[in-house]
């Protein structure tokens, strides 16, 4: 099984049923599979804190909710993440393509690469980096921490783990 | 009109409504005015009612009823595309469009001048798009209701402001006895 087929499984485990993406080629493979999932609700949205806020919404109505986005968006999203999601305590699985690590050929993603975990780690977002395939086993558990946390969780995912998949 | 005599207005027509009200004074009036655990009181994140709207309605079978700004949908213009592609019959989206950045000192928007946003949400393939007057708005809202089909409302009236109190109620406390009573309903 793909690892975004995986992943999909390990969201509706966890009662995730509706997921807003933005897209990203990294991401392709599991936004192609969402859109094919009848388990999930897959609402794309048109920029990252937007999504977010679909994503409070989902939640407050009874949706536990996931948003798939790349990292050079963060800095989109500061002011929802800590005016919407922390100050609510709405809990948030931030599926995200860590674009500009190893394996980048497109110069520019590396300048918020060098940002990415930076920003995470001053607005206090617990943040998971999988690199490894092995790394895909413990999306299950971080999903399932999201919800007890209530807090938006980050996951970031870069281009060695997706290249073991497709 | 302005803004505070439209809530006045439809407030007994949203009273016991789901609402979700925009960042700053609509929010701050809608409390001062009928505070209720079935209004979802937005404390910051300018823009994004209309989002949280759209997110609540596709989750759960009750009528929500977002009550944005022209402002506010102006700094979010990617919702109409999202709202219109993704069709919920119990999705209002009304839009107390005052032609100002009424919360942060009567700015003028760009809805004061050339952009009709009724017009906006069309191109960006809304349906049921009705454009009223201030006094119309209790109607054509009562209306929305009964259809119920997906609604945008751009509702047009003058700039200003009364005095209200800033909300202090923890937000964790309005989005867990909002979130109680949808639980209820559905």
């Amino acid at each position: 099984m793909s690892i975004a087929q995986n992943m999909l499984n390990a969201m509706v485990k966890n009662k995730i049923e509706f997921v807003t993406t933005l897209p990203c080629k990294q991401l392709s493979c599991i936004i192609e599979l969402l859109e094919k999932d009848e388990r999930i609700l897959h609402v794309p949205s048109n920029k990252e804190d937007e999504g977010m806020g679909l994503c409070a919404g989902a939640y407050m109505g009874g949706k536990r909710p996931c948003i798939i986005m790349q990292n050079t968006a963060i800095g989109v999203t500061i002011n929802t993440l800590v005016t919407l999601i922390q100050y609510y305590r709405i809990p948030l699985p931030i599926l995200i393509s860590y674009r500009g690590e190893l394996g980048e050929k497109v110069q520019c993603q590396v300048e918020m690469a060098v940002h990415t975990k930076g920003l995470l780690e001053q607005l206090k977002i617990p943040t998971y980096h999988f690199h490894e395939p092995k790394h895909l086993e413990e999306f299950d558990g971080i999903l399932n921490h999201t919800f007890i946390a209530k807090k938006p969780v980050a996951i970031l995912t870069d281009a060695n783990f997706w290249s073991s998949t497709s | 009109m302005i803004r505070s005599d439209i809530l006045k207005t439809i407030i007994p027509v949203i009273s016991d409504k789901l609402v979700v009200s925009n960042i700053g004074l609509p929010s701050q009036e809608l409390h001062m005015l009928d505070d209720q655990p079935t209004n979802f009181y937005m404390l910051g994140t300018m823009g994004l009612a209309s989002s949280i709207g759209l997110g609540l309605a596709l989750s759960q079978k009750e009528t929500i009823i977002a009550i944005d700004g022209d402002g506010s949908v102006l700094t979010n213009l990617g919702t109409l595309p999202t709202i219109a592609n993704n069709v919920a019959n119990n999705f209002i989206l009304l839009i107390i469009d005052n032609g100002s950045y009424g919360s942060t000192g009567d700015q003028p928007t760009y809805a004061s001048g050339k952009t009709s946003l009724a017009k906006v949400a069309e191109a960006c393939g809304c349906d049921n798009v009705f454009e009223c007057k201030a006094s119309e708005t209790r109607e054509i809202l009562e209306k929305a209701i009964e259809s119920k089909k997906m609604t945008i409302i751009v509702s047009k009236c003058q700039s200003g402001n009364i005095p209200v109190p800033v909300i202090d109620i923890d937000p964790a406390v309005i989005r867990y006895r909002f979130m109680e009573e949808i639980k209820a309903r559905n």
